[in-house]
């Protein structure tokens, strides 16, 4: 590690705040990416399986 | 006229759903795994930039959605353009899946880069600047063909205006591209250079050489996701719909 410490890694001289809150906010959109579309294709597919019931 | 077979093919909402299903897993993982190791290597690893301390470590996550929220946008308007040409449903769908993509993209760019700006400008953002402007009308255009698909009753009237649009577009992305040449820009010029050598120190370069391979990846996996849905929407009347909800 470049760092000597973990606290200097997190304070990162100054720029701990910046560069962990792009990082952190980076991580949430990109999770969300996954997440949403996956919870979306789930209700699709519930919604097909319910029509799919009242059919028969 | 076999040649044409593959064309066809991509036109098939059943064919695109196995070849999502086939890839999927392994793109997604190959793609995540890419970016966290860049990510630790980048925060962890790499040594500070001798001008702007520890900051530019946010180039490991601000450069590779950068790019691809531009890539992502041609290959929209390439969707868009055969979409126009030869009416394809799947053209509409992809064009669908990219636009929220590229919209989430170009938010980590923009917010990345403002928060880079604060400690190196002085600034979390500059209106006067072309780089950064022109890259909030991408953000934009990626909003507004979201929007032109839930403006219109008739969808086959959205998907004509989202193509339209997404085509229209285009101008934009060499402007983004050229800005920092074009207009003085507080936005540093590009670090690597494809015909020149790239102005980065090489212990800098390797984490960013996984994570934009990394990026590009895992933009591919969230635009089957989108896909997937769009499919399972169009498509939920057919047989082979009901097949896939059933198992």
């Amino acid at each position: 590690m470049y760092f000597d410490s973990l606290t200097e890694l997190w304070t990162m001289a100054g720029h701990g705040a910046f560069v962990w809150a792009a990082f952190a906010i980076s991580f949430i959109v990109l999770a969300g990416l996954i997440i949403l579309p996956v919870k979306h294709y789930r209700q699709q597919l519930l919604h097909i399986r319910q029509q799919q019931s009242e059919d028969i | 006229m076999a040649s044409w077979q593959w064309f066809h093919r991509l036109g098939s909402p059943k064919w695109l759903s196995g070849t999502i299903d086939r890839w999927l897993p392994w793109v997604l993982s190959l793609g995540t795994l890419l970016l966290l190791v860049s990510a630790v290597w980048g925060l962890a690893f790499t040594p500070p930039d001798y001008k702007q301390g520890n900051s530019f470590r946010i180039i490991y996550i601000h450069v590779p959605t950068a790019v691809v929220a531009l890539a992502a946008y041609y290959v929209m308007a390439i969707a868009g353009a055969v979409s126009i040409i030869w009416r394809m449903k799947v053209a509409d769908m992809v064009l669908r899946a990219i636009a929220p993509v590229g919209a989430a993209l170009t938010f980590l760019a923009l917010v990345t880069g403002a928060i880079w700006g604060k400690p190196t400008w002085g600034a979390y953002w500059i209106w006067q600047d072309a780089r950064l402007t022109s890259m909030l009308l991408l953000f934009f255009l990626y909003l507004g063909i979201m929007a032109l698909y839930d403006a219109y009753q008739n969808s086959a009237s959205g998907n004509r205006a989202a193509a339209i649009m997404s085509l229209v577009g285009t101008v934009n992305i060499p402007i983004i591209y050229k800005s920092v040449d074009w207009w003085s820009s507080l936005h540093q010029p590009a670090t690597l250079k494809f015909t020149e050598e790239s102005t980065i120190a090489t212990e800098m370069l390797q984490p960013l050489l996984l994570a934009i391979p990394g990026a590009y990846l895992f933009f591919i996996a969230a635009v089957m996701l989108q896909l997937r849905v769009q499919i399972a929407r169009n498509e939920k009347n057919t047989q082979w719909m009901a097949e896939r909800a059933a198992r």
